[in-house]
């Protein structure tokens, strides 16, 4: 167990998407959006080519807070506003901060970005702290 | 660009409920989506770890809500009624609230309501909400899934 969240506390994660990781989240999800791991529709359509699903974003999100935490069933909400759009084999940076510890709950906030891009914005999570 | 103003916001739709959904949590695909999100928590992996920390089976991952609950979601942004363009959908926005964790073994029912559709800006809105509960009857999770459908600008 890591050591209880403070408020100030860094929280940081750091992963590079390799080429097969949009195809494995389709599989495991249940979504199949072609734009995610279609490289042709996802041109026909006017994108720079295949896109990461915003919800796996969400999840990189979610898995910094509960690692930083060290508690898997820490998490009490999460809730983000997707912005720009994933790109593979880019990597992608979870930050955010403890900015309060009250009543047994840690707030978080937080943001992913690649690159110069914000795929995550405004995300804030709570945490349970005991 | 369709014209939204020629077709009046389905406000008439704000409400709706759909069927509820029921999904059997299995091991492996706990297993699978904790891998394809690069989770290594034992307690989602290793069946040993997760019964030594008295759980019955897996843990699912607090995200693995997208599993058990996005079907009524996907109904409804392809249910008529609500006329969405789904080649002009965008995910704005996300949240969840968990309340009991989920393990491989237990069935889950999701239920999703039309919270809100309104329009600005050449913008349509279409906000849902889930409550998913367990075999209990205890609530898992509820979610608020915020899409935005693009028009005139």
């Amino acid at each position: 167990m890591a050591a209880p969240l403070r408020e100030g506390d860094a929280i940081e994660l750091r992963v590079t998407p390799d080429p097969y990781v949009t195809v494995r989240y389709a599989g495991a999800s249940g979504d199949f959006n072609p734009i995610h791991i279609d490289e042709q529709f996802a041109l026909q359509v006017g994108l720079p080519g295949r896109i990461l699903h915003g919800l796996w974003s969400m999840a990189q999100v979610a898995r910094a807070t509960t690692e930083a935490a060290g508690d898997p069933t820490a998490l009490r909400s999460l809730s983000v506003q997707f912005r720009g759009m994933g790109r593979i084999g880019e990597e992608v940076v979870v930050r955010g901060e403890v900015s309060s510890v009250a009543d047994g709950v840690a707030t978080a906030k937080l943001e992913a970005t690649q690159g110069g891009t914000r795929l995550i914005r405004n995300a804030v999570a709570e945490l349970r702290v005991s | 660009m369709p014209d939204f103003g020629a077709v009046p916001v389905p406000v008439d739709k704000i409400g709706k409920r759909y069927a509820p959904v029921t999904y059997a949590v299995g091991r492996e695909k706990v297993r699978e989506y904790a891998h394809s999100v690069g989770e290594t928590e034992p307690l989602y992996l290793d069946l040993g770890a997760a019964r030594a920390a008295g759980y019955a089976d897996l843990l699912a991952p607090p995200m693995f809500v997208v599993v058990y609950a996005s079907a009524p979601f996907i109904a409804a942004l392809f249910d008529p009624e609500l006329e969405i363009d789904f080649a002009r959908l965008v995910h704005g926005a996300q949240e969840f609230h968990w309340e009991q964790p989920v393990v491989a073994g237990d069935e889950v029912t999701t239920t999703l309501t039309v919270k809100q559709i309104s329009e600005r800006a050449g913008l349509r809105f279409y906000t849902f909400e889930t409550v998913s509960v367990n075999d209990c009857g205890a609530t898992t999770c509820s979610g608020t899934w915020s899409t935005i459908v693009r028009g005139v600008q």
